[in-house]
């Protein structure tokens, strides 16, 4: 709340230096305004940005490291004894502080050294949120003082705004990249450290996946068992049955609509399609868990079958439907690419319209297609909530879409959900586990795109 | 070609044998496509029903009617521990004494406790604030509503079968009973229910609300919102209109289509790592859940301000740059207002898409039971999609309702979102 005032005060402060900034500049032209380099509105820009930028980087700077440092000075503080404590307990002792500081827990049950470091924070926070609050109104004073004393006639002052705005176009366009980078090296190195833990092949090849830990480290029994094929195969398991259901609905669908459909059909059907993309994969999750896992098992027990009521079918055929626009829309684009001079020759030559589409335009769209099944496919591999909600948690090695088979995204977020310390492998495997998906994801988008952009070529 | 006539013939023969086939075959390749474009719509149809018959009686809720008289322990409210005295007063037992007054031939003690297992425990509160509201009703008499517990409004609803036998089912005969005997005096009712739409989550299914979680989702959209549009729209700015055609614009567009595709639970590894692990943002607040989201979102943005910008002919920029603006101006004064209804459309698409989103919201940690309303994005929070996850969760019948209408509530915002980014589009987009 008090960063939120300061920025208040900040964007005031600048807004009121647009103003002065201008008027200096009508002053300085003495009323012969053409004689200025550049409009008026611009020398007011120009103080605004010196008054808010700097302190603006002082404020994010501020936000980004206060905490880390007033912890370390709290640290220092503290009796030797404490602060030679191993991290997750003096980590314990910081919060006792910090909520005695904040007064979330009462003063008469500490114990008189907290309360010390309590008082000693909670000083060194005043301290320093007064420090940043003069420090950042000076810097946009001074800033906007520099900057008006900079004015002049001759002053380029726009050259100077228009440089600072494509800085800011520049940064923000570069984020993109910082995201990637972000992903990458955040599984990455956290996948690094756990297979520091657990060899790679282990994890790889290994046919077993139990990723409970003991708690205390003497308990018999599970050390935890790190084999993810289990997971790959179940992960499949839901894809194909998953792409079973969209590649025929969707490929169909797009036929009929790109081919066969009147327009007005055409434009009320797809719209109605795309709802199908635009529900939240949670709805879909509660679709699965409670409506079609029971109608499936319901099934399967009337034909003599036993069905686990978290199946891999009721996951898959959920997951299909999710999928049937995504597949449609894209085999959409591919069949409309294909030219029309291809489907009157194969009229000229008698064909009739079916076999046209599956002896000339099908071919024609295949890499089209293909590409969009691919991504149709990374979707599935990524898709979360549904699997979930819907298929189980028991790592089965198997093939039989009646049994209840995990994901690789089931198992990151029930391995990563709740509270969990960061050098256990438990919480590290997720990550593994993740840096495999972005890395199976990203292939196949990168090669889905790359048939798409190849097959595109062809007939611009 | 150089066949003797009568091949031709032959030629023609055989293809008129086939045209019937062919002819059939034809019919059942257009039917079979008509075929699954109703199997698709079929399936949002199901969807949409399934959702709405399960949900829509959450909309209601069972009331009981008591005579509650407010007695002794409310005399001598106007001394100066009246507030105190009002709050700790026992309205637990208020409750119990009206129901046993109802039903003076119970006096077993585990028949009693079924009794008062009929009303809802947040009764208490609601007692507790009409005499907080008005200290009048001090030592009067009242027909007060309260709200029945989950099973009575399950058994009223329907929802649980009479005809189950008694072990299989969460009421006992006796508790039917004495419903049905209350339903006689018109003392049960079906009211719509107020506290789906004010109150915050509950382990109680008759108290639990989607305020707290609609308030989450909206901070957290505010600040996708905040933070996306204007770096999604600089960022298209910068790649259409400014930046050289090089390596190093090709590695930006390549990551843009890259991160669109990218699992949104991938996104969510990224926000523990970086957010919550190195920069020690606390966990669970709409923050956090507002940067993760925006930089899923930025993607749909950028894609879609690109579009709007490309749309912008290239006249316009020359007859600015021709008067004598600068590059800058001719953008952010001529070609920006012309983009911007584009822009606006995929920023609503991109929000529409940032407010279904579950999996990364899992992740930073905003699954925690949440009773307050959040007020702050520093505060703790849960969000629509990861409210109705977690209820899908609850084991409780009445959950299943609650679920079902919150989802349509979501749903509900999203067409919403989507029809405005339709109408925007229709209403100024213009055609070059």
């Amino acid at each position: 709340m008090q960063i939120f005032a300061l920025l208040c005060i900040l964007a005031v402060m600048a807004i009121a230096s647009f103003y002065l900034g201008r008027q200096r500049a009508l002053a300085v032209s003495g009323g012969n305004i053409p004689a200025l380099n550049s409009l008026p509105g611009y020398y007011g820009y120009y103080m605004a940005f010196w008054c808010a930028l700097p302190a603006l980087c002082i404020v994010v700077f501020w936000l980004f490291f206060e905490s880390s440092i007033v912890t370390k000075i709290v640290v220092s503080g503290l009796p030797d004894a404490a602060a030679a404590l191993p991290k997750p307990q003096l980590d314990l002792v910081l919060n006792e502080i910090v909520n005695l500081a904040q007064k979330n827990t009462a003063a008469e049950q500490a114990s008189p050294e907290i309360a010390a470091a309590a008082q000693h924070y909670s000083r060194i926070k005043t301290i320093s949120g007064m420090t940043l609050f003069v420090l950042t109104i000076t810097l946009g004073i001074g800033g906007a003082v520099f900057a008006r004393s900079r004015i002049h006639v001759h002053q380029r002052a726009r050259n100077k705004v228009e440089g600072t705005i494509l800085v800011f176009l520049i940064v923000c366009s570069t984020i993109a990249i910082f995201t990637t980078l972000g992903i990458v090296l955040s599984v990455l190195f956290e996948a690094i450290r756990f297979f520091q833990m657990v060899p790679v092949t282990d994890f790889l090849l290994g046919l077993e996946w139990s990723p409970q830990t003991a708690i205390r480290p003497d308990q018999v029994g599970s050390s935890g068992a790190f084999g993810a094929v289990p997971l790959f195969s179940g992960t499949m398991l839901v894809s194909v049955i998953a792409m079973t259901v969209a590649v025929p609905v969707g490929l169909m669908t797009a036929i009929y609509l790109s081919e066969y459909a009147s327009p007005s059909v055409r434009a009320r059907s797809k719209p109605l399609l795309e709802i199908l993309a635009g529900i939240p994969t949670v709805v879909y999750g509660f679709f699965a868990a409670l409506t079609v896992a029971p109608l499936i098992r319901g099934w399967g027990e009337s034909l003599g079958l036993s069905v686990s009521s978290e199946s891999a079918l009721a996951a898959g055929i959920v997951m299909g439907i999710m999928i049937i626009p995504f597949v449609s829309s894209l085999s959409d684009d591919a069949i409309n690419a294909v030219p029309q001079s291809l489907r009157d020759g194969a009229y000229a030559l008698g064909a009739t319209q079916s076999e046209t589409i599956k002896k000339v335009i099908i071919p024609a769209a295949l890499p089209g297609i293909v590409g969009g099944i691919l991504l149709a496919v990374s979707r599935a591999i990524g898709e979360t909530m549904i699997v979930v909600m819907a298929a189980g948690l028991a790592a089965n090695l198997t093939a039989n879409p009646l049994e209840s088979v995990t994901t690789v995204t089931v198992q990151i977020v029930t391995l990563l959900v709740g509270d969990q310390e960061f050098d256990s492998p438990k919480t590290l495997a997720a990550f593994a586990l993740g840096m495999v998906l972005f890395a199976v994801t990203l292939a196949l988008n990168v090669i889905a795109l790359y048939i798409v952009r190849k097959y595109r070529e062809r007939y611009e | 070609m150089n066949k003797p006539s009568g091949g031709k013939r032959v030629t023609a023969d055989r293809v008129n044998a086939g045209l019937a086939r062919r002819r059939a075959a034809e019919k059942r390749f257009r039917s079979v496509g008509l075929l699954s474009l109703l199997v698709g719509l079929a399936f949002l149809c199901i969807l949409f029903f399934s959702i709405v018959s399960k949900g829509y009686t959450a909309f209601q809720q069972t009331f009981i009617q008591l005579d509650i008289h407010f007695d002794e322990q409310f005399f001598g409210t106007e001394t100066e521990h009246a507030l105190e005295a009002l709050l700790s007063a026992d309205y637990g037992g208020l409750i119990r004494k009206s129901l046993r007054a109802q039903f003076p031939d119970i006096s077993n003690r585990q028949q009693l406790r079924q009794l008062y297992d009929l009303v809802s425990s947040g009764a208490v509160y609601q007692l507790r604030d009409r005499i907080l509201a008005d200290p009048g009703l001090a030592n009067q008499r009242l027909k007060i509503w309260v709200p029945a517990s989950d099973d009575a409004d399950m058994l009223i609803k329907g929802h649980i079968k009479r005809e189950v036998p008694e072990t299989a089912r969460r009421l006992s005969d006796a508790q039917i009973a004495w419903l049905d005997a209350l339903e006689a005096e018109g003392r049960v009712s079906l009211k719509f229910n107020t506290a789906f739409f004010t109150n915050g989550d509950s382990r109680e299914p008759e108290l639990a609300g989607i305020r707290g979680a609609l308030m989450g989702s909206i901070l957290t959209l505010s600040v996708t919102l905040v933070l996306s549009f204007p770096i999604g729209v600089a960022t298209a700015v910068y790649l259409e209109e400014f930046a050289v055609k090089n390596k190093w614009s090709d590695l930006i567009e390549v990551n843009i289509n890259n991160l669109a595709a990218v699992p949104s639970i991938v996104f969510g590894l990224l926000g523990l790592a970086v957010f919550i692990n190195i920069m020690n943002f606390p966990r669970s607040v709409p923050l956090v859940g507002g940067l993760v989201l925006t930089l899923m979102t930025l993607p749909t943005i950028i894609i879609a301000s690109r579009a709007a910008l490309r749309s912008v002919p290239p006249s316009i920029r020359e007859a600015a740059l021709g008067v004598g603006a600068s590059k800058m101006q001719t953008v952010f004064f001529h070609v920006l207002p012309l983009a911007l209804p584009g822009m606006l459309t995929g920023t609503i698409i991109g929000m529409a898409q940032a407010l279904g989103e579950t999996a990364p919201l899992l992740m930073i940690g905003m699954v925690a039971f949440i009773v307050d309303i959040p007020t702050g994005i520093f505060e703790p929070a849960t969000v629509l999609p990861v409210q109705i996850f977690l209820w899908a969760d609850s084991p409780e019948r009445a959950f299943i309702e609650r679920t079902s209408a919150a989802i349509m509530v979501l749903l509900g915002f999203l067409i919403a979102m989507n029809a405005l980014a339709v109408m925007l589009r229709k209403k100024l987009e213009r055609r070059w």
